[in-house]
């Protein structure tokens, strides 16, 4: 087993050298740092003089790959490869384009946007298995049909209709809650019960579909037959039987997101105005500050891949029959 | 000619895709195992209903594609000089919502502006008129109610009389000997669901006919913070909406498929060095992967604009390109799929038969292994639509979808988003982007469904 994770995690090592020559090639290859500087400073601006002075603050002005006038090791440290891409692997993440560390950002943004996913995730995964099962429990009846029915209606919805009518209906009509802010500690409360919901309700659709067909598939193998031909009711049929036997298909779609819980919620947090990596991500995004989703993008790529080690190894704890070897 | 045809990128790839569809059908009338399962899908009245639904949307698709420029007057003598403005025969149809905007908002069916303004001198602040909507009321604002009705019941009445028609045309059809394909196993069930058809084409068209009525003197949807018609940027949206609901998976499937087999048939480096590609490519959380290409997209169009003739085919060149990123983005799935399945058709009989009769290796994997993988791809193309379409809103508010000039529901909802802390509320813009995409993703989505059910072995009874 650790022989097999210290294998996977090996693997990874080449998978992230990819995503960090890509994001590379995308940032400064296809988009010289000249066009960047050319952006940011607006029209009205551009002298050659402004651009250097821009790329020099910023550390653009480096070479891109191969610094032939640097001394020894300098030839390929003192480029912008080396110090804006692969120090990302030690985790220095350099400066965003208003001067502020983000390495320091991420970690502080990191609290709020676990706060508003992780309940968003568990609530989420709980009501749909329950309303799955539930489905499963009432098949081939009206209330089975009109279920899918509903599902399919839920998920041609978009998701921006439940959070802009969400926010309309609980803070602008009820006045129940907040519009959007953040606070600190258990006041925080009021401000995450809405998006919460939003986000239980916007995923369930799509998910109770799902799993319902992982739970009809399981439903006509032999063992679930012997199961009731032994005279177990329904229920125990369900939960003991067909619950733990589906766990496969569902921990491949689910343990994967775990780990990029930790990017949270773009939609969420820019409309709810929460202070989490997904809000600063958007905000990146609009301003056009390439540091901050180069960084994102390797983040998100290593939380990924922890994902797939971390599914293969539910997969040893769900079924004893796998083997990691 | 006093007009120019304009053949923009995404219009030329609209039509191709067309004529392969068409192309398609045609050759699948002649293979009966296709034709036993789109024999399926045309009997089954979910899909019939949803497909009804879909074919109203492609028509206003289709005629918002054809584009051209018209004549302007130019004195004899001169060269001939077109319009920089690029319109589509659906902007021909709809001059008149085009045309006969407001100063701003105005509520569905108003009469007076949404906001109060200075009328006469400064004191007097009031609601002005509309110069358009119920302008033909003139002073008798009693009537507006019972003026609404009645154009709405004629609206409907015109509706109903067409309705008629198409369901005689229906019937028409189904007593056709041999007119529709019946499949011999099933003869006893009708071979198109008509029934489901004229059922859709009823409210369809009673709504439909009273909002042509009503739209000759109102604004049906309201108008939006510029005064332009919703119910016209609703229509328009919906070719933006189709076309990166199509495009998309039309780029990245060639791409899919050929790496898919390759990797699965061809096994070895091929293999390692392809799943290397794709895991690679969907290890960077999507949208970020999005964002950044179309970040990287905007800074090149915008520092080549010598590229560009008119504004349209820049926004259409952004259009295509964000259809390009989504599928560059979007292949890694189906890849893995195709992938997975070759592998389990190369240990097949027939496969390894081939073999041994000495056919070579792309001649398996085109004529042997991707007939069978087809199925795979059509339910992928179907499934995939109304993701993509629901995911253009999201990226259109993210600031990285469709070009802000390009009509979309992304871009309508955005727009609109602004405005929901206004007291009292302008709800109707959002409402009808909204409204026009649950249709067509509810469509959609039954209709994949139905494709599924009909294609999918594993389901077959």
């Amino acid at each position: 087993m650790l022989a097999y994770i210290v294998r996977r995690l090996l693997y990874a090592i080449p998978i992230l050298i990819g995503v960090n020559l890509l994001t590379f090639a995308l940032f400064f290859v296809v988009n010289t740092p000249d066009d960047m500087a050319r952006m940011q400073l607006g029209v009205k601006r551009v002298t050659p003089e402004a651009i250097e002075k821009w790329k020099a603050e910023r550390g653009y002005d480096k070479p891109l790959l191969w610094n032939a006038g640097a001394q020894g090791i300098a030839v390929v440290t003192d480029t912008i490869l080396f110090t804006k891409s692969a120090r990302m692997f030690v985790g220095d993440f350099g400066r965003a384009d208003d001067g502020r560390d983000i390495a320091r950002e991420i970690r502080e943004r990191m609290g709020p946007s676990l706060a508003i996913a992780v309940p968003t995730f568990i609530l989420g995964l709980f009501a749909a298995i329950s309303f799955a099962l539930l489905l499963v429990f009432f098949r081939a009846t009206t209330l089975d049909f009109a279920g899918v029915v509903l599902c399919v209606a839920m998920m041609s919805i978009s998701g921006l209709f439940y959070i802009i009518g969400g926010q309309w209906l609980v803070s602008k009509v009820w006045h129940l809650v907040p519009i959007s802010g953040y606070a600190s500690g258990l006041d925080a409360g009021k401000f995450l019960i809405l998006p919460v919901i939003i986000g239980v309700i916007g995923g369930i659709g799509s998910s109770v579909r799902w799993y319902r067909t992982i739970f009809l598939d399981e439903i006509t193998r032999d063992y679930v037959r012997t199961a009731r031909a032994k005279g177990l009711p329904e229920r125990v049929v369900l939960f003991r039987h067909v619950l733990r036997n589906a766990l496969i298909p569902i921990l491949t779609g689910v343990v994967v997101v775990i780990p990029t819980l930790f990017m949270g919620s773009l939609l969420m947090e820019s409309f709810f105005g929460i202070p989490g990596l997904g809000s600063y991500t958007i905000d990146a995004i609009n301003a056009q500050d390439f540091a901050v989703v180069r960084s994102m993008v390797f983040i998100g790529s290593v939380l990924y891949i922890v994902g797939l080690l971390l599914t293969d190894i539910s997969y040893t704890v769900a079924d004893p029959r796998v083997r990691l070897q | 000619m006093s007009f120019q045809p304009v053949l923009l990128w995404s219009d030329a790839l609209l039509f191709v895709l067309i004529a392969a569809i068409v192309a398609l059908a045609l050759w699948a009338r002649h293979e009966d195992n296709l034709r036993a399962a789109w024999g399926r899908v045309l009997r089954d009245r979910v899909a019939m209903a949803a497909a009804t639904v879909l074919a109203m949307f492609v028509v206003i698709g289709l005629l918002d594609s054809l584009h051209y420029r018209e004549k302007l007057e130019s004195l004899p003598g001169e060269p001939v000089r077109y319009a920089v403005e690029v319109n589509s025969v659906l902007d021909a149809l709809l001059s008149g919502l085009r045309q006969r905007g407001e100063k701003t908002y105005s509520a569905p069916l108003a009469t007076h502006l949404f906001a109060k303004e200075s009328v006469g001198d400064a004191s007097q602040r009031d609601f002005p008129r509309l110069k358009h909507g119920g302008a033909h009321l003139g002073g008798q604002l009693d009537a507006h109610g019972a003026d609404i009705a009645r154009r709405a019941l004629l609206g409907a009445a015109g509706g109903l009389a067409l309705w008629f028609l198409c369901a005689l045309g229906l019937r028409r059809l189904k007593a056709v000997p041999g007119g529709i394909d019946a499949d011999g196993a099933d003869a006893a069930a009708p071979p198109l669901a008509t029934a489901a058809i004229a059922w859709t084409l009823l409210p369809i068209l009673v709504a439909g006919g009273a909002i042509v009525a009503l739209a000759g003197g109102y604004h049906v949807l309201g108008t939006d913070k510029v005064g332009q018609d919703v119910l016209y940027l609703s229509l328009k949206s919906i070719r933006t909406g189709l076309l990166i609901g199509t495009l998309t998976t039309l780029v990245m499937l060639p791409l899919a498929v050929l790496l898919g087999i390759l990797a699965g048939y061809v096994g070895g480096w091929v293999d390692d060095l392809i799943q290397y590609l794709y895991t690679t490519l969907s290890s960077i959380p999507g949208v970020l992967l999005i964002a950044a290409a179309v970040l990287m997209m905007q800074v090149i169009i915008d520092t080549h604009p010598q590229w560009f003739a008119t504004s349209a085919e820049r926004a259409d060149a952004r259009l295509l390109a964000l259809c390009l990123i989504l599928g560059m983005t979007s292949w890694t799935g189906v890849a893995r799929l195709l992938r997975g399945e070759t592998l389990k058709l190369r240990e097949l009989e027939y496969v390894q038969a081939a073999q041994a009769f000495g056919v070579g290796r792309f001649a398996i994997m085109g004529r042997h292994i991707l007939p069978n993988l087809m199925h795979i791809v059509l339910i992928a193309l179907v499934m995939d639509f109304s993701g993509l379409v629901l995911a253009e809103a999201v990226l259109s508010y993210v600031g990285v979808g469709v070009d802000p000039t390009t009509i979309s529901f992304g871009t309508m909802i955005n727009t609109a988003r602004m405005e929901l802390a206004r007291e009292p509320m302008v709800w109707w813009s959002l409402l009808a982007a909204f409204g026009f995409m649950f249709a067509l993703v509810l469509a959609a989505n039954l209709f994949a469904d139905a494709v599924r059910d009909a294609f999918d072995p594993r389901l077959a009874k």
